[in-house]
C-alpha cells in the first residue's frame, strides 16, 4: 500500500492534516507527518522528511505533500538522498484538500501515480462560486 | 588553494558568519521568516566543530562533509540549498590535497545549478542566486583566483544592493511582495559575506 507524507514547517499543522485526513481511512496505518523541528520548533528538516519516507514506506512507494517553501525545497533533498531506494513523488497541491484525497485513494490500494493524480486534483477545488 | 587555507577560510568564515548574525536575521525579519543568521550560523558552528579532522581529508572530501552538516544541522532552505552546494563543489574537486582556481570556478558553477534546481530559482526573484550568477561570471573572465574573486566580490556588493529594488517572487518574501522593494536579500547578502571573506583571506 502506498504511504503519504505531510511535510510543514509546523509540527500541529503537519499533525492536524493526518487527523483530519485519517477520519476518511481510520484504518489506513502508513500516514505519517514530518513538522517542524525534532525540537518541536518551526522550520523545514530534510533529514526528518526523509525518516518519515522510511516509516511511510512499505515497498509500494510514498506520496509527499509539502506546505511552503523550505518544506519544499527539504522534501525534493530528502527524495535526492533516498537514492531511488523507493519510488517517492510530491505532489503539487494545497496539503489539507490533496490529503483527504490522497489517504482516500491509498488506503483503497491505489498505486502511487493514483494517488498522486487525486491529490492533484484537489488543487482545482473550489471554494466559491466564481 | 591548498587544504590548510581551505580549513583556515573555513574556519574564518564561521566566525564572520557569526558575527554577523544578527544582522542577517534582522534583514530577514523584515522580509521572510526571521531565521537567516541562526541557520547559516548553526551551519558553521557545526563545520567549526569538525576542522581539526578535516586535516586527515581530502579537499574534495572536506566541502562534501560541510554539505552534509549544512544538510544536518540547519533548519530552513539554507541548509539543503547550500548543503548540496557544498557537494556538488566537493564532487567536482574529487580525491585532492589542494582547490586549482579551475575546479573553483567549475563547481561552483555546478554548485550554483543545484541550487536553481531545487530552489526552482531564476536571477531577478530577489534571492542567493542574484547575488551568485554575477559573481560566477566574474570568476569565469578572469584566469587566477586573485582578480577573479576580487571581482566577484565587487559584483556581489553591487548585486546585493540590487536586491532591494527587485520584489520578491520566490520564498517567504514572495509573499510579502511589493512591499519587500527597500529591503535587501538576506540570502543575497550571506553569499557576498561569505565570498569576501574568501577574497581577502586568498
Amino acid at each position: 500500500m502506498v504511504g503519504i507524507v505531510v511535510v510543514s514547517h509546523s509540527c500541529k499543522i503537519a499533525e492536524g492534516v493526518c487527523e483530519l485526513a485519517l477520519q476518511m481511512a481510520p484504518e489506513y496505518k502508513q500516514m505519517i507527518p514530518a513538522g517542524g523541528l525534532v525540537d518541536g520548533s518551526l522550520g523545514a528538516d530534510a533529514m526528518r522528511v526523509l525518516d518519515a519516507l522510511h516509516s511511510a514506506n512499505d515497498g509500494d512507494g510514498v506520496a509527499v505533500l509539502a506546505d511552503i517553501g523550505s518544506s519544499v525545497i527539504s522534501t525534493e533533498l530528502a527524495i535526492e538522498l533516498l537514492e531511488d531506494e523507493f519510488p517517492v513523488r510530491m505532489a503539487d497541491c494545497p496539503i489539507v484538500e490533496g490529503a483527504v484525497a490522497a489517504v482516500i485513494e491509498a488506503s483503497v490500494g491505489a498505486p502511487l501515480d493514483g494517488v498522486i493524480a487525486a491529490a492533484e486534483e484537489a488543487r482545482g477545488a473550489r471554494k466559491k462560486e466564481i | 588553494m591548498n587544504k590548510t587555507k581551505l580549513i583556515e577560510i573555513l574556519g574564518r568564515t564561521a566566525d564572520v558568519i557569526e558575527e554577523n548574525k544578527l544582522y542577517l536575521t534582522e534583514l530577514d525579519t523584515e522580509i521572510g521568516d526571521g531565521d537567516h543568521g541562526i541557520n547559516m550560523a548553526r551551519g558553521f558552528a557545526a563545520v567549526k566543530e569538525k576542522l581539526s579532522g578535516y586535516e586527515e581529508m581530502s579537499c574534495g572530501a572536506i566541502f562534501i562533509d560541510v554539505g552534509k552538516m549544512f544538510i544536518k544541522v540547519v533548519a530552513g532552505s539554507s541548509g539543503p540549498l547550500y548543503g548540496s552546494a557544498f557537494k556538488v563543489i566537493g564532487k567536482t574537486v574529487g580525491d585532492s590535497e589542494e582547490v586549482t582556481y579551475i575546479q573553483f570556478v567549475e563547481g561552483f558553477e555546478k554548485g550554483i545549478a543545484k541550487i536553481q534546481a531545487l530552489g526552482m530559482a531564476k536571477e531577478g526573484e530577489k534571492t542567493m542566486i542574484d547575488a551568485m550568477l554575477p559573481a560566477l561570471r566574474e570568476m569565469q573572465k578572469a584566469d587566477i583566483a586573485a582578480d577573479g574573486i576580487k571581482n566577484a566580490v565587487a559584483a556581489a556588493e553591487k548585486a546585493v544592493e540590487h536586491t532591494k529594488e527587485i520584489i520578491a517572487t520566490k520564498g517567504r518574501a514572495s509573499y510579502v511582495g511589493e512591499r519587500s522593494i527597500g529591503h535587501q536579500d538576506p540570502g543575497a547578502t550571506s553569499f557576498y559575506i561569505m565570498l569576501k571573506v574568501l577574497s581577502e583571506a586568498l
